[in-house]
This record gives C-alpha cells, sequence and structure tokens, in this order.
C-alpha cells in the first residue's frame, strides 16, 4: 500500500495523569508498568499510542468507558497536553506550535462535537452555529449566511432562533454539528456524539452522518462505545481497553481475526452477515466450474444470503475490473451465519 | 449498612470521651471550690494578657500618621481614595436628593433640582413592568408611594444614591476578585481565609480603622458597606465559574476562543444566573449595612432609625425602618426578576437602535418632561408636605397603652426567663473555670475530626482568653447559645410542620424571605419598644434575626429524605409519627444541624449590634471601641467574636459531614 502523508500521525503519545506525571516519563525511555504508575498513584489515561489517520476516512476509537478513548482525542487537539510522543497534524508537529498557531488552527482547521452538545445556553440556534466564525471577527451577514445554510444542511431550517432548551436532543446534537461544520474544517473529531440519545433517534443520527459525510468527505475521527456503531460508520476501528490501543483495522478484519479475546470477545455478538463482504466468504474457483451468475466483491453477506441459501447455486465474485476472483455458495454463508470459521481465500 | 474497612459505620461516642469529660467536670468543681490553689486556672491571670490591642492602636496609628510610601504617606493615599470615590457617590446624591449646585461652597443656589418623585415612581415601576409584569410593578410602585407619603423620600433617596454607587463597585470588585482567584489557584489559597474573616469579624469592628483611614461621612460609610457586602459576590463569583460544564470550555477552546474570548463570551454568559445571585446578595448586604453605616456618617434613613432609637422614638423609627426594609423588598425583587426575566424566544435577529436603547430613551423622556412640570407644577418635584401623613403618634401611644396596660404581663414574662433560663446558664459559664472550658473544646475538636481541630479549637480559646476577653466572650456564648436554643426550639418544629404540609409550607416561605430581608436593626424597634432595654430584649432580637435557616435547612432536611426510605418503613408498619422520630428527623438531623450552625453566624453577628440595647458582651466591647474610636480594642474585641463563630462553625459541619457520611448522604 503506498503511503502519502496521514492527515493525523500520532507516535509515542502517552497521557499520565497525576501529581509529578511530567517527571516520571521522562528520566527512562522505558515503558512503565501498572505497578510502577500505582506507586506513584498515577493514572495512565493513554499508553504508548499510535496511529495514522489518513485523509477522508471515518476513523473510529472504540472501548469501553473509562478506557481513555476522550483523553486520546483531546490529545490529538491539544485540549489535553500529552506527557510524551509526537503528533503531526498534515505532517505539521502539533505539539510544537504556538498557543497563536494552536488558536488559528482549532479556528480553521478542527471542529469538535460533544457527547453532552456543548451547546451556549444564553445564544439561539443561529447564534450558537455562527459562533465560531463570530470570535474569529467575521462580520454579521457572512456568518449568519453561513450558519443559516449550515442549519438548512443539518434540517433544521425555521428553528433558528430556538434556544437550545427548546430542542430535543437530536435536534441539539444536529446544532452541534452544524456548528462544528460552520468553519469548513480539515479535521472532524466527534467524542461519542450519539451516546447521549435514544436508540432510534441514535440511528436515524447516523444515517445523517453518513449523508453528511457523503457530501462533504471529511478526516474524521469519531468515538463511541458501542460496536455497532462503530462497525456502521467505521472505515477503520481501533479499540482501546485500559489506555493502550490492542487492535487497529477494518471491521472486517476485526472480525475475523480478533487480536486478543477481548477483541473477539466484543465482535462475538456482532451480526457477521451485516459486516462480512462477499471477498471475505469466497472460496477460490475450481477451474471449468459452472457459475450461475456473479456479484460484486463489496456486497454484504446479509444482502446476498438469500439468493444462495435456499438453492444450490454457485455464484461467481468479480472485484472492480470484472474479473472472476472466487465463488460463494450455500455452505459459504452457511458457515458465516452459524459462526463457523469462513474459509480463508487466499 | 456493611462496615468497610477505614470508614466505620456509625459508632456511638467512646467510653474514653466520656471518662474524660467526666474527670474534666470533676476538676471544674475542684477548681470551684479550691481557688486559693491555682487561681490561674479559674481565671485567666491579669498579669498574662497579651497587650494586643495596644499593639494594633499603635500599628494603626504609625499607619495613619507615619508611613510613608515615598512619593507620598499612605493617608494621602486613602485620602485620595475616598476623593475619587466622592465623585459618583456626591452625583447620584445631587441627582437623587440634593439636586445639582455646580458650585462647592455651601448655601449655592441650586440650578438643577433633584430627579422629581414623580419620575422615580414612574421609572422604577416601569422597570418593574418590564421585568416581569403588573404584580411586581404594583408592589414596586407602592414601595416608593409610601416613602412619598410617609415623609420618607429624601432621606431614601440619600441612602438609595449610596447604595447605587456601592453596589456596582462592590459586585465589580467581587468580580474582578473572583475571576482571579478562579484562575490562579495560589491567590484563591490567600484570598479565603481573608474573606473568612471580613464575614465572621463583626462590622463594627472595622469602622473604627475606616473611620481613621478614610474620614467620618458618606464615603468611609460607603467603603465600610462594600467590605462588608463584597466577600459573597468573590465566592459567589468563583463558584459559579467552576460551576460552568467543562465541555463548554472545552468547546471554547476548540473553537479558538482567546482567553478574553472565553471569559466574557462563554464563561460569564453560562454562569450569569448564579452570578445574579451573588448581585442580589450585595444589594442585601449594602441595605443591611445602612443603619451601621450611619454610624460613620451615612446619612438617610439608616441615620433617621439610628437617631429615633437613641431618642426611643419608636414611631418615627419604625417609618424609617419600614422605609428601609421597603426599599430593600423593591431592589430584591427588581434584582430577582432581572434575573429570571424569560429571554424573548424566537426574537426577531437585529433589532433596531431605537429597539435596543428604547428604555434608556423613556427615561430620559420622563425625567425631562417631569423636570419641566416640575417647574410649574412645584408638588411634582418635591412631595408636598400637606399631604404627607405620619404614623409616629399613633406608634408612640401604642406603646404607651402597652406598657401601661401589660406592663405587668410583659414583665413578668421577662423576669420568669430572666430568672429560671437565662441567669443560670450565664452563672454557670462565667464560674467555669477558662482551663476547663478550653480543655473540654479541645476534646470534643479531638472526638469530632482529631488532632488539628482539637489544635484550632483550643487555640482560638486561648487567644480569647489572652487578651482578656474572656468573661465578655463567655456572656457573648451564653446570649448566643440561649437564643440558638429558643431559635432552634421554634424553628425546627415549624420546619418539620411546613415540610408536611404544603400550604404551611407556601406561608412559611413567605415569612422567611421577607424576615431575611429585613436589616438586622429593625428586629430591634419593636423589641425595644415592649422589653425596653437588656439581655431578655437581645435575646429575642437575635432570636427573631437568626430563626430563618433552622426553619429553611429542616425543610429541606426533611424533602432530601430518600423516598424509598419512607416507602420502606411504612411497608414495615411504621405509623406516621414512627416514621417522623425514627426515620426522617435522624436522616435529616445533619441538614437541620447546618441550618443551626448558620443560625449561631446570623446570631453572633446580630449579638453586635444588640449592644445598643446594653449588652454587656463582645458586642459592647466593639461598641464601646467605635464610640472611642480606640482601633485596638475593637478589632481585638472583633477577632474575639470571629473566633467563637469559626469554632462554631468548624466543630458543627465537622460533625455533619461525619453523619452524612455515615448515612450516604451525599456531603
Ligand atoms: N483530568 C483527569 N485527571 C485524572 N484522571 C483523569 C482525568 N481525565 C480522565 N482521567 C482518567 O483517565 C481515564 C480515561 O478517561 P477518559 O475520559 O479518557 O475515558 P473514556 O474512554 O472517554 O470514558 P467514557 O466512555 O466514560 O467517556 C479514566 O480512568 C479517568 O478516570
Ligand atoms: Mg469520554
Amino acid at each position: 500500500m503506498s503511503t502519502p502523508t496521514p492527515a493525523l500521525h500520532l507516535r509515542g503519545i502517552w497521557k499520565i495523569f497525576g501529581e509529578g506525571a511530567n517527571s516520571f516519563l521522562k528520566p527512562s525511555d522505558t515503558h512503565p508498568t501498572d505497578a510502577d504508575l500505582n506507586r506513584a498513584g498515577l493514572i495512565a489515561a493513554v499508553r504508548d499510542a499510535n496511529l495514522d489517520i489518513q485523509h477522508g476516512e471515518i476513523f473510529v476509537i472504540m472501548g469501553l468507558s473509562g478506557s481513555g478513548k476522550s483523553t486520546l482525542v483531546r490529545c490529538m487537539s491539544r485540549l489535553i497536553e500529552p506527557t510524551a510522543g509526537e503528533i503531526l497534524f498534515d505532517g505539521q508537529n502539533l505539539l510544537a506550535i504556538s498557543e497563536k498557531e494552536l488558536i488559528e488552527m482549532r479556528r480553521h482547521k478542527m471542529g469538535m462535537v460533544f457527547q453532552h452538545f456543548a451547546l451556549l445556553p444564553h445564544l439561539s440556534v443561529l447564534g450558537n452555529v455562527a459562533f465560531p466564525l463570530e470570535i474569529q471577527g467575521v462580520d454579521r451577514g457572512a456568518r449568519e449566511q453561513r450558519a443559516r445554510d449550515m442549519i438548512e444542511l443539518v434540517g433544521l431550517s425555521g428553528r433558528e432562533d430556538y434556544y437550545p432548551r427548546e430542542l430535543s436532543g437530536g435536534q441539539q446534537q444536529r446544532v452541534g454539528i452544524a456548528r462544528s461544520l460552520a468553519v469548513e474544517p480539515e479535521i472532524w473529531f466527534l467524542d461519542e456524539p450519539f451516546s447521549a440519545l435514544d436508540p432510534l433517534i441514535r440511528r436515524e443520527m447516523q444515517d445523517e452522518f453518513l449523508r453528511l459525510q457523503g457530501l462533504l468527505h471529511k478526516t474524521i475521527v469519531f468515538i463511541t462505545h458501542d460496536f455497532d456503531e462503530a462497525i456502521r460508520l467505521a472505515d477503520r476501528i481501533a479499540i482501546m481497553k485500559d489506555g493502550a490501543i490492542i487492535q487497529t483495522g477494518a471491521p472486517e478484519d476485526l472480525i475475523l481475526n480478533p487480536a486478543t479475546d477481548y477483541v473477539a470477545e466484543f465482535t462475538r455478538d456482532v451480526s457477521r452477515s451485516k459486516v462480512l463482504s462477499a471477498r471475505m466468504v469466497m472460496r477460490p474457483v475450481v477451474p471449468g466450474e459452472h457459475l450461475d451468475e456473479t456479484l460484486a466483491y463489496s456486497t454484504k453477506v446479509q444482502d446476498l444470503a438469500d439468493r444462495i441459501v435456499h438453492t444450490e447455486r454457485q455464484i461467481g465474485v468479480i472485484d472492480d475490473d470484472g474479473s472472476i476472483i472466487g465463488v460463494v455458495d450455500r455452505q459459504s454463508v452457511l458457515d458465516v451465519l452459524v459462526g463457523n470459521e469462513p474459509p480463508r481465500a487466499d | 449498612m456493611a462496615a468497610r474497612p477505614g470508614s466505620p459505620g456509625p459508632t456511638q461516642t467512646p467510653i474514653w470521651f466520656w471518662a474524660i469529660f467526666a474527670g474534666l467536670a470533676t476538676l471544674g468543681i475542684a477548681l470551684l471550690f479550691s481557688q486559693d490553689h491555682a487561681p490561674y486556672l479559674s481565671k485567666y491571670p491579669r498579669d498574662w494578657i497579651i497587650p494586643l490591642r495596644f499593639w494594633i492602636s499603635d500599628a494603626m496609628y504609625w499607619l495613619v500618621k507615619e508611613f510613608d510610601l515615598g512619593l507620598f504617606t499612605f493617608k494621602e493615599l486613602t485620602r485620595s481614595i475616598s476623593w475619587l470615590l466622592e465623585w459618583p457617590l456626591s452625583i447620584a446624591n445631587n441627582f437623587l436628593a440634593t439636586g445639582f449646585t455646580f458650585s462647592t461652597e455651601p448655601g449655592a443656589s441650586v440650578i438643577l433640582p433633584p430627579a422629581p418623585w414623580i419620575a422615580i415612581v414612574a421609572i422604577f415601576g416601569l422597570l418593574a413592568f418590564h421585568l416581569s409584569g403588573l404584580r411586581l410593578a404594583i408592589l414596586v410602585t407602592g414601595c416608593f408611594l409610601y416613602l412619598a407619603f410617609f415623609g420618607q423620600w429624601h432621606s431614601a433617596m440619600i441612602t438609595l444614591s449610596s447604595i447605587v454607587i456601592a453596589v456596582p463597585l462592590g459586585v465589580i470588585i467581587g468580580f474582578v476578585l473572583g475571576i482571579t482567584a478562579y484562575r490562579h489557584p495560589l491567590f484563591e489559597k490567600w484570598l479565603t481565609p481573608i474573606l473568612d474573616l471580613m464575614q465572621t469579624v463583626p462590622v463594627f469592628a472595622y469602622l473604627v480603622p475606616v473611620l481613621f483611614l478614610f474620614g467620618f461621612g458618606p464615603v468611609a460609610a460607603m467603603i465600610a458597606t462594600m467590605i462588608y457586602a463584597t466577600p459573597p459576590m468573590v465566592r459567589v463569583t468563583i463558584l459559579s465559574l467552576r460551576q460552568v460544564p467543562e465541555e463548554l470550555l472545552e468547546y471554547g477552546n476548540m473553537a479558538g476562543c482567546t482567553r478574553g474570548q472565553l471569559l466574557r463570551k462563554i464563561q460569564i454568559p453560562a454562569a450569569r444566573k448564579s452570578l445574579m445571585v451573588g448581585v442580589n446578595q450585595v444589594i442585601m448586604l449594602s441595605l443591611n449595612m445602612v443603619i451601621i453605616a450611619s454610624m460613620i456618617g451615612a446619612g438617610g434613613l439608616g441615620f433617621d432609625v439610628l437617631s429615633s432609637l437613641r431618642r426611643l422614638a419608636i414611631g418615627n423609627g419604625l417609618e424609617a425602618g419600614l422605609a428601609i426594609t421597603l426599599l430593600a423588598i423593591t431592589l430584591d425583587r427588581l434584582s430577582q426578576a432581572f434575573t429570571d426575566r424569560p429571554q424573548h424566544s424566537h426574537s426577531p435577529q437585529g433589532r433596531s437602535v431605537i429597539g435596543r436603547y428604547r428604555l434608556s430613551l423613556i427615561v430620559l423622556v420622563i425625567l425631562s418632561v417631569s423636570w419641566f412640570a416640575s417647574r410649574y407644577f412645584p408638588a411634582l418635584g418635591v412631595f408636598p408636605e400637606s399631604l404627607q401623613i405620619t404614623t409616629s403618634q399613633f406608634w408612640d401611644n401604642l406603646v404607651k397603652w402597652i406598657n401601661v396596660n401589660f406592663f405587668d404581663q410583659l414583665e413578668a414574662i421577662k423576669t420568669f426567663v430572666l430568672i429560671n433560663i437565662m441567669m443560670p446558664v450565664k452563672r454557670f459559664l462565667l464560674k467555669t473555670p477558662w482551663v476547663i472550658v478550653v480543655a473540654v473544646i479541645g476534646l470534643i475538636g479531638y472526638r469530632l475530626g482529631h488532632l488539628r481541630l482539637a489544635a484550632l479549637g483550643v487555640a482560638l480559646a486561648t487567644f480569647i482568653a489572652a487578651t482578656g476577653l474572656w468573661s465578655k466572650a463567655m456572656v457573648t456564648v451564653y446570649l448566643c447559645g440561649v437564643s440558638v436554643l429558643f431559635a432552634a426550639f421554634i424553628g425546627v418544629p415549624i420546619g418539620i410542620l411546613a415540610a408536611a404540609n404544603s400550604r404551611i409550607n407556601r406561608i412559611t416561605q413567605v415569612v422567611i424571605d421577607t424576615l431575611q430581608t429585613l436589616p438586622s436593626f429593625v428586629y430591634l424597634i419593636p423589641v425595644v419598644m415592649l422589653f425596653r432595654v437588656g439581655d431578655f430584649a437581645a435575646m429575642l432580637a437575635v432570636i427573631a434575626y437568626s430563626i430563618a435557616p433552622a426553619i429553611r435547612y429542616t425543610i429541606l432536611g426533611i424533602q432530601q429524605v430518600p423516598v424509598h426510605l419512607i416507602e420502606a418503613s411504612s411497608a414495615m408498619g411504621c405509623t406516621r409519627s414512627q416514621i417522623r422520630w425514627r426515620v426522617q428527623l435522624p436522616i435529616a438531623l445533619p441538614q437541620i444541624m447546618l441550618g443551626i450552625n448558620q443560625t449561631i453566624m446570623m446570631a453572633l453577628s446580630m449579638l453586635v449590634i444588640t449592644a445598643l440595647v446594653g449588652t454587656r458582651d463582645l458586642g459592647q466591647e466593639v461598641y464601646i471601641a467605635l464610640t472611642k474610636a480606640d482601633t485596638g480594642r475593637g478589632i481585638v474585641a472583633g477577632i474575639g467574636v470571629a473566633c467563637i463563630a469559626i469554632i462554631a462553625d468548624r466543630f458543627i459541619n465537622q460533625w455533619s459531614r461525619k453523619k452524612k457520611r455515615e448515612f450516604g448522604l451525599p456531603v
């Protein structure tokens, strides 16, 4: 795989909370153990995180409560100063820039959406969405025009003059989203944006989010503790536990090749047919075999199942160029649905 | 509840505590009967007294007379501060009360008369209507009409003009200090004990130094008012900035706010509601100071009350006192209405210039029209004396009548309580050897909070002894103690009733709210009317002034008892009175004790004022110091009162925290 400059590059990021955290890491560059930290009365919220986030991808960080997700994403925007490590934002060393440059960068290149919306209670919807432009000194007419556009984008037209407390949770988060998009950020951080919402609304908001990303193609860091949400949205997922990233990969990778029992535990209850695609379940072609029809390699198992399960058909799997790269049949689909290890198509 | 290691469950007071206590009691009795052996244990010897008050007086003298800051002396500095403050104050005073002369010579002819009374009534009425509605407008207009009809207008405007300047200044200073403390923890660490002291040392104690530094007059009075009224604003500012949700701050940073933008556009607006609580406090405390401030030169209503009290002209005092109260109620309700005013929802964006300044325009129009009109109809400018009424004669007669017809009954009550309750307590406290009292304080402190608390209690109590204030302090403790006991015996049952019955609750809330808006001095008037001077009269005033928190916290404590506990007890078959006595009260007790603590604090601050009706305690000491302009004497006695307050406060808080933790209630 070729490696263009990642949008965000993290190397060896540590965040240790507690008194004397800064002096704690420096003397030895080795990794402190739990016992070391305990003795010093410190909490390692992020341990040695290494990540590359590519332009235009939806990168989901997933882990249970207290695993350090929020801390990690706040390190990425320097809301929290990492204890050690290196962060490159578009190749630029984020930790070395001055306070002023940081403010500029946040004003123009970063957007963030918060779990509890963080709307300003004293401003109307319009005022909230225009706020980031207001503090940049954009004049009233221009910023309100832009704000109206954003409000329309998230489907809240007509509510410009409402106050946050007059809106439902889902509507409030739409305002949060519109607000964070008003400055056209290059990178978009979302810290559990839908966790405070009811399940039905959450689903609706996920669809909305995917629709927006289809239009905007931002680089996205999305935090969640809900694995279903992660696989619905993610291009790639990083799983965190106790401050450490224990696996990074595409949703399918995590399901098929969990790095640890912990990851396997997460993926166990996931409906595999929704995640796995034809490519992952096909078997090699037997030369001279008869194929009834073909389908694209990215088709999800769930969508091809009813075409196969009650028949004896053999369906060819084709890649982007239209050449046949494998075959799916009843047996391979049943394996997935029942949870047997699917055949590997090497 | 399973006892966790390290935090023992509810425990009985251990044997050793009672053993030592009994030992001390015996020792105390022994000392009493053998005073010749070790007299210094019973009475703090005169030779041991630390002449702290003289040191302080000398230091003050040096500060005022000799301290030189290089370019100018300290006194020049303070006098120029007064000069600076004089400006806004005299403009406000000219505008509201005396009119502008544009000349400093006394007796110069008035060029622009003060704002016509009709204009002030109209403006305040309109403001009330704008902020809240018709009801408040009627209340406010009514209050101001009282001032006009009862001949209080001029004095009230003098008072109002100092409030109008003192409050914004106090708010701004408190706000700036609060923000600085919020941003710099080290500064906060220094500031907190100073604030504690400012709020526990009685006002009288610092009137003298203020007098020395700033001279006699309205400016000095205003400075004293600000010293008294600002600390809560500082605390409220720190607290309300801390309460702004972390996420909002993070959002502000992510949006790229500078520090100033964060403060102006996020923190202050988000904290606005609680900041306004601080503003309201400043207003109320400033009004509370009105009478006291008149002792160092504030004129106005405070002066009227004070001089009538001194002349025992009850009727006049009552009317002026009522005027202060009405002013307090008006300003209180107005500031609350300002806080709670509905934010206009769906309001059109970008209001026109006229729309935005509409209110100020109206005010200007009213003022100029009425100024103009009052040239031709003077009755519109100055309320005509022929229309004024007074009820003072009626009150004086009433008092006379009561005293003629009920003298024996009132006297009987007074004597009964004095002889059977107050005197024994007083004698007990005065007789108990000081060493024993200090030791008991240490013992209780140790039981509650181990060495630190014990050391604090012993140190503060010893300070009182060492400055030669022991017996006066014991009189303070006795007066305070008896008053608080009465307040608790009256207040807690009322609270219990109110908690159980929503109608009683509503009535009680109104009564408490009113009680708390009354300036402390006002309580003296009816008491003096009926019982003249002395400990009993003082006690009644203290009870009336300090009872509100006992009621309020009792209601709160009982309402905070978790519902599931009450349901569980009913399910077990408890009767209603069993639930009340076995479940609600024990669990509410820590909260009730916090209320009692507040009652003690208020009682102590009131006690200083009751020195005016002739108590012989620390309050009197402070008051004498004030009349003799003796800085050291006043400050030392004031710190003595603060010591008592701090001991009571720390001990009760510690006890309450401990209990709450045992019950698993939020601390
Ligand atoms: N300011 C702080 N001081 C001390 N410890 C902290 C601080 N902030 C976070 N922690 C600790 O760091 C760890 C990670 O916290 P973090 O908020 O990043 O978790 P999270 O994965 O976002 O959890 P959640 O899903 O609950 O939001 C936790 O153990 C937390 O207690
Ligand atoms: Mg989090």
